[in-house]
């Protein structure tokens, strides 16, 4: 009874059906993850284990069959665990993540770039920079001619400052 | 004698039964010229076009996944706008250049449409014009409901700051629309694209919408903030297709004006040739018929 009781509640917000006893979680043990930004798709209803996302409420780790909600993202890095364990880290500038009752997830990023590619110790007069405003909630990346590779200027103003741990 | 034969086929020839008007070689050497020289340009026309082209299809592969990313929630949600809200919004979506074909009227005959059918059920309807050649096809007639011009659109592939830059104007210009929609030419194939419409809602309507209590933790900021992000992906997802279908219609439209001006140098060629050949035995002739006459 008591078990039942525990089902029903944990269950009831994300599936509109009653369940029994011993009834599996068939629609949602695979959550469909689509992560884009508008120049580049990341994952395309891929099959993952989990994702923890920066929001503005808060960081999350959303896994299949997490309760459905819409938030907006700050920046901040997202890590993405696949099924097979590993897992893979990106920086996202601001956007939206949307969790759907089917369990599909869209993550849409305005700017989003994989953290192997963002070269922190680097200054260089010659190189454009990239900045993050927190005030502003967007960050521009402007892609050095020389290099493919991102340049990332923080500022730490103490008031704006704002540590990264990758 | 071969001037006076030439002035007299120029002569205009009162219209009394059969007329032709004789094109002396002069005239079928500058229509020559004039179609070559247009052939030229749209054979060039089409190979820019096509360049152009296949950079905007790559572009749109991973746009594509975005904008239907962003169009999930209202499709999964299943939102509707209820049906006594008065406020219309419609975005079309075009460019600034011509000489694509079909492009921009069909875009603009759906508009109309849509203007129409919402002011007869007593809405009021504004109106977005994303790109010159709207704004010449409605200022006339709908051109109090002209809410919005974009120029500028189409030199440059658009980018997330143009689609963003549309919606801050939008957003900042005060109209509190109810639900609206954005009308653009989706792009199916090399051959084909087709004029779509896809739903935009405000953020009252998603707030109210039956479905949305399934979605937990929602105040009315995260809700503004994710809105007013939608509404930029959807202007940024219909952009994308809407320049990719436009330059590929322009590389068909191109592509057969060259044709139909290689088949013109063909007929004119020929024309030319059986001229050029009356024209010489003409003055055989007369010189064969003065000698004869000595």
């Amino acid at each position: 009874m008591m078990a039942a009781r525990l089902l029903l509640r944990r269950a009831a917000p994300a599936l509109r059906q009653v369940r029994g006893y011993a009834e599996a979680v068939t629609s949602a043990t695979q959550m469909s993850f689509t992560f884009a930004s508008p120049t580049e798709v990341f994952f395309k209803a891929a099959s993952v284990k989990q994702v923890d996302v920066p929001t503005m409420t808060g960081a999350f780790g959303i896994l299949p069959a997490h309760v459905p909600t819409l938030q907006v993202l700050r920046p901040g890095v997202v890590t993405v665990f696949s099924e097979d364990g590993s897992s893979s880290k990106y920086f996202v500038s601001s956007g939206s993540i949307t969790v759907n009752a089917d369990s599909s997830v869209q993550l849409l990023a305005e700017e989003a770039v994989p953290l192997e590619s963002l070269d922190l110790a680097v200054r260089d007069t010659n190189k454009s920079y990239g900045f993050i405003s927190i005030l502003d909630i967007s960050v521009s990346l402007f892609q050095p001619r020389c290099s493919p590779n991102y340049s990332l200027l923080i500022s730490n103003k103490p008031t704006k400052s704002y540590q990264w741990v990758f | 004698m071969n001037m006076l034969a030439r002035a007299g086929a120029a002569v205009f020839l009162p219209s009394c039964g059969q007329v032709r008007s004789m094109a002396t070689l002069k005239d079928i050497t500058i229509r020559l010229k004039s179609v070559k020289n247009i052939q030229k340009i749209t054979k060039s026309m089409k190979m820019v076009a096509a360049a152009k082209y296949s950079r905007a299809e790559r572009a749109l592969k991973p746009a594509r996944v975005y904008g239907t990313g962003a169009l999930s929630l209202y499709e999964k949600a299943d939102i509707k706008a209820p049906e006594d809200k008065n406020k219309h919004l419609i975005i079309g979506v075009s460019s600034d250049r011509g000489l694509c074909g079909a492009i921009h009227s069909s875009v603009a005959k759906t508009m109309k449409n849509e203007i129409a059918k919402l002011t007869g059920a007593g809405k009021e309807v504004m109106v977005v014009n994303v790109g010159d050649k709207l704004r010449g096809l409605l200022y006339r007639t709908h051109g109090k409901h002209i809410l919005i011009n974009c120029k500028e659109v189409g030199r440059k592939p658009p980018t997330f700051t143009d689609a963003s830059i549309i919606a801050t104007e939008l957003l900042d210009s005060g109209y509190e629309f109810d639900q609206g929609s954005v009308i653009y030419n989706r792009f199916r194939s090399v051959i084909s694209y087709r004029t779509d419409e896809k739903p935009l809602f405000s953020m009252e309507t998603v707030a109210n919408s039956e479905n949305m209590g399934v979605y937990d933790d929602i105040d009315a900021d995260v809700l503004r903030n994710y809105q007013e992000f939608t509404l930029v992906n959807i202007i940024y997802y219909s952009l994308k297709e809407s320049t990719t279908s436009e330059q590929s219609a322009r590389m068909t439209a191109m592509d057969s004006a060259s044709k139909n001006a290689s088949e013109m140098i063909d007929k004119l060629t020929l024309t030319f040739n059986r001229t050029r050949q009356a024209v010489i035995t003409k003055e055989l002739i007369e010189i064969i018929s003065g000698a004869a006459a000595l």
